[in-house]
Formats: C-alpha cells, sequence, structure tokens
C-alpha cells in the first residue's frame, strides 16, 4: 500500500545529504554530540527524544526512540510516562491557550 | 506461561542444521569472516584455553523464550558420569583456571554438587550459571549454602528489574521467585561488598533489540534493585540475544529475522574481536564434545578439523590456536559493545 510514510525510508536519511553535503556534516556531528552522555545519561537524553517525537509525531523518530529507550535499559513503564509527560503539554498548550480565548472574549464582549 | 521447548513441540528449529539453513538463507550485507578479516584480524584464532564451559545438559526447571539452549523440564539430555570425569581430569591436568558450568540448570545434574567440590579442591575458580529460581526449589533450598561454602561465583539470570518483562521472558512468577533467591544470597554475604562472594547478574534485552551500555545500566540497576527491593549484586553483564533456537524462533514468529539479522551486522565492532571469549573457551557438550563456545555447541558446529572433537581426547596444546568455526550468529558477539559469557566486550 502506498502511504507517505515508509519504516524503511528511515534508513535513506543520510541521503539527505546529497546536495547539501557540508549541511548534513554538520547536522550529523551535532546531533551526535547532542545524544552523548553529558549532565544527561544517555538513557534520560532517548527518553527526552522519545516524548519529544510523540509530541512532533514522527513516526521515523517513535521507532528509533522506542529501540533506543529499550536498548538503554529503560522499561516500557517508563517510556510510556514519557509519552504522558509529551501528551500533558500538548494538551496543556491547548488549553492555556484558552486564555488567550478569554482575553478576546473579555475584549470584545460586552 | 507454560512453554513447550522447540523439540517436543515439534519444530523444525528444533533441528540445528534447519537453523544454520535458515540463518545462511538470510542477505546480509556482508559476511561474518569478511568483517572480522576486514579489521586485520582475521581469520579467528582461539589462544590458549582459559575457561572450561561444561554445559551439563538440557534439563531445566523454566522454559524461557530467548533460550538458545531450547532448555525445559521435558529435556532428558544429561552428561554422563564418564564425560563429567573426563572434563575434570581435563581441568585437573591443565592450567586451564576456571570452570564454568552451564546448562539448563547445572544444578538439577545429580553430580553438580561432585563437580563444585572436586574443581574447587584442584584450586579451581568455579562459576555456576543460575537461573535463580532453582534456589527456590525445596529440594535445592540449601543451594546458595553450598555454593557460598566453596566460594562459587554466581552468575544468575534475571533481564530486567521489573516484573512485567522478567516474566514476559522467562515464564510467570519467576521474578518473584528470583528476587527471593536474590534476597536469599545478599544474605549470605553474595553480592555483599567485602564478603568475597561473587553475585553477578546478567540481563539480555526483553525483545528484539541490542542491550546498552553495561556501565551505564550497571549504575541503573544498583539503584533500581536497591531501592525497589534491597537487592544489591556485584557486577551487571549484558548479553546480546543470539538468533539460536527459541530466540531464532521467536524472531522468526513475531517477524523480527531479518531487522534483527540486519542489526547485528551493522552494529559490527571491530574493537570487540580480540576479547571474544571463543578464544580463550573450550566448550563441552553434555555428550563429551567440543565446541568453541556454547552458542556454536547449540547449532551443532563442532571444533573444526584437525582439532579434538572430544573431551576424551583433549589437551591444551592440540586446541590452542585452533581456528574458530563461525557463521552468522557470530554478529551476536560482536554487536555494539559486544557480548560475551561475561558480558560485554573489552
Amino acid at each position: 500500500m502506498d502511504t507517505y510514510y515508509h519504516p524503511k525510508d528511515l534508513a535513506k536519511f543520510g541521503e539527505i545529504g546529497e546536495d547539501a553535503p557540508e549541511l548534513w556534516q554538520k547536522f550529523s556531528e551535532w546531533y551526535g554530540a547532542v545524544f552523548k552522555e553529558g549532565a544527561l545519561s544517555e538513557r534520560e537524553k532517548a527518553l527526552i527524544a522519545l516524548a519529544v517525537a510523540h509530541a512532533v509525531q514522527c513516526p521515523y523518530c517513535i521507532d528509533a526512540y522506542t529501540t533506543a529507550s529499550l536498548e538503554k535499559g529503560s522499561t516500557p513503564e517508563q517510556m510510556t510516562e514519557a509519552v504522558h509527560v509529551a501528551a500533558a503539554i500538548r494538551g496543556g498548550a491547548s488549553l492555556v491557550h484558552g486564555v488567550q480565548m478569554r482575553n478576546r472574549i473579555e475584549k470584545i464582549s460586552m | 506461561m507454560a512453554l513447550l521447548t522447540l523439540l517436543n513441540s515439534r519444530s523444525p528449529l528444533a533441528d540445528p542444521v534447519e537453523q544454520r539453513a535458515m540463518l545462511a538463507r538470510l542477505a546480509l550485507a556482508r559476511t561474518f569472516g569478511g568483517a572480522v578479516s576486514a579489521t586485520g584480524r582475521g581469520p579467528l584464532l582461539a589462544s590458549d584455553v582459559s575457561v572450561l564451559q561444561m554445559n551439563v545438559g538440557k534439563r531445566c526447571n523454566q522454559a524461557c523464550r530467548h533460550c538458545h539452549v531450547d532448555a525445559g523440564p521435558d529435556r532428558p539430555e544429561v552428561m554422563p558420569p564418564e564425560v563429567v570425569n573426563a572434563c575434570l581430569r581435563f581441568l585437573e591436568t591443565s592450567r586451564v583456571d576456571t570452570l564454568d558450568v552451564t546448562g539448563g540448570a547445572p544444578e538439577l545434574h545429580p553430580l553438580f554438587r561432585d563437580i563444585v567440590t572436586r574443581a574447587r579442591a584442584a584450586g579451581r575458580h568455579v562459576i555456576d550459571r543460575c537461573n535463580l529460581t532453582i534456589a527456590t526449589l525445596p529440594s535445592y533450598a540449601d543451594l546458595p549454602e553450598f555454593l557460598a561454602a566453596h566460594q562459587v561465583e554466581v552468575i544468575a539470570s534475571l533481564p530486567s528489574f521489573a516484573a512485567r518483562q522478567t516474566d514476559a521472558q522467562r515464564g510467570a512468577g519467576v521474578f518473584e521467585s528470583s528476587i527471593a533467591a536474590l534476597r536469599r544470597f545478599n544474605r549470605l554475604g553474595y553480592g555483599v561488598e567485602g564478603s568475597g562472594l561473587t553475585l553477578n547478574l546478567v540481563t539480555n534485552p526483553v525483545g528484539a533489540f541490542l542491550p546498552g551500555s553495561q556501565q551505564a545500566l550497571e549504575a541503573d540497576w544498583r539503584r533500581e534493585l536497591a531501592r525497589r527491593y534491597g537487592v544489591t549484586f556485584s557486577r551487571l553483564f549484558t548479553i546480546t540475544n543470539m538468533p539460536i533456537s527459541r530466540y531464532l524462533q521467536y524472531l522468526v514468529d513475531s517477524g523480527n529475522l531479518q531487522g534483527y539479522m540486519d542489526r547485528l551486522v551493522t552494529a559490527f565492532n571491530p574493537a570487540t574481536v580480540d576479547g571474544l571469549m571463543c578464544r580463550f573457551t573450550l566448550s563441552v557438550g553434555w555428550d563429551g564434545r567440543l565446541y568453541d563456545c556454547d552458542f556454536n555447541q547449540m547449532l551443532d558446529l563442532g571444533t573444526r578439523a584437525a582439532t579434538p572433537h572430544t573431551i576424551f581426547e583433549a589437551t591444551t596444546a592440540a586446541l590452542a590456536g585452533r581456528p574458530i568455526a563461525t557463521g552468522p550468529h557470530c554478529f551476536g558477539c560482536t554487536a555494539g559493545n559486544g557480548s560475551s559469557c561475561g558480558g560485554a566486550v573489552g
């Protein structure tokens, strides 16, 4: 079935560099450095990536960071909590815009 | 969850020949021999034997989903006394310093305690690969005390510090029994700093993915097992699941075989080659046949021509420098941080 997203396309990610190799190299180096152990562990960074992947709804990233989180030792319970954090922020972000709505209501209503 | 072994569920993959054929049919980016040669370290040769690993049989009180031995309560294979004697004679007359006893559940072997006692009397370091739950069975209630009295290193399997993952791999209720056993070992001083009694844990992924950094996981495990259950241990070993026997069957059934093998091949790490366990281990099957490792044993991939094939004819001199028998499954030991019976490599 033809769809916009194909799991095998994740392996082609590097092909993005073909038409802008210098930019791809900079991105790759920076990306690699970001996920190295620092003040946060690699496991914690993978969990953050997993949550963000859900927030930006990237299926490639969800596959990649589900695997990475498991490989770095997170449990499904911890990963599910991370997804709830993403969902709560997304839901909260929608809801907090209700303040803007209320401001506007106040401004234009009697 | 009650599981049948592949043998007794009549799976074609109970046959090692079928397993090897299935692995050989996969289209992989490179061969293992080619990958090793490309590092400049090929062909893979053994050094001196420093570990004798006796697989004393396939009987086990558990039937874990990932078991590369296809062990279980319904397996009858047990190492006969003459093979046990030949193994111990080899140990006593060589400079091999470590005896690694595995199975199945090795403690179920009727001569298990004799094996330990004799090897310790010969001054050898002894490792018991323990599934933990065996120590909670009434007939084996004194096992921890016996192991402690003989200063045996215990390497215990526990895939996760979470019950659901452990039980998913090893069977319902295994986690709770395992924690009970770990507490018993801890009470005897096993895994307690300064006691001299070593309790190492082995974790392998509960699914079709690689283990993470052993060092990072060990810190997490130390914290979580202490916080949740008051359990301590010496070291955590990460082991990659090998595409053999019941884990191979799982990969096939779950549609993960090609993806998992591609992952192992892609993650080939040249830095692991020098420390591969096959270079210093001699594996003996329950029937006395020799293998370069326990994984080759389960694939019926014996030591190669011009080297001894049974423990009855084995000498360390004849085994040193032998070429190692390899196949696609060997990518499991070289992926990522590497994998061996002693955890990550290097």
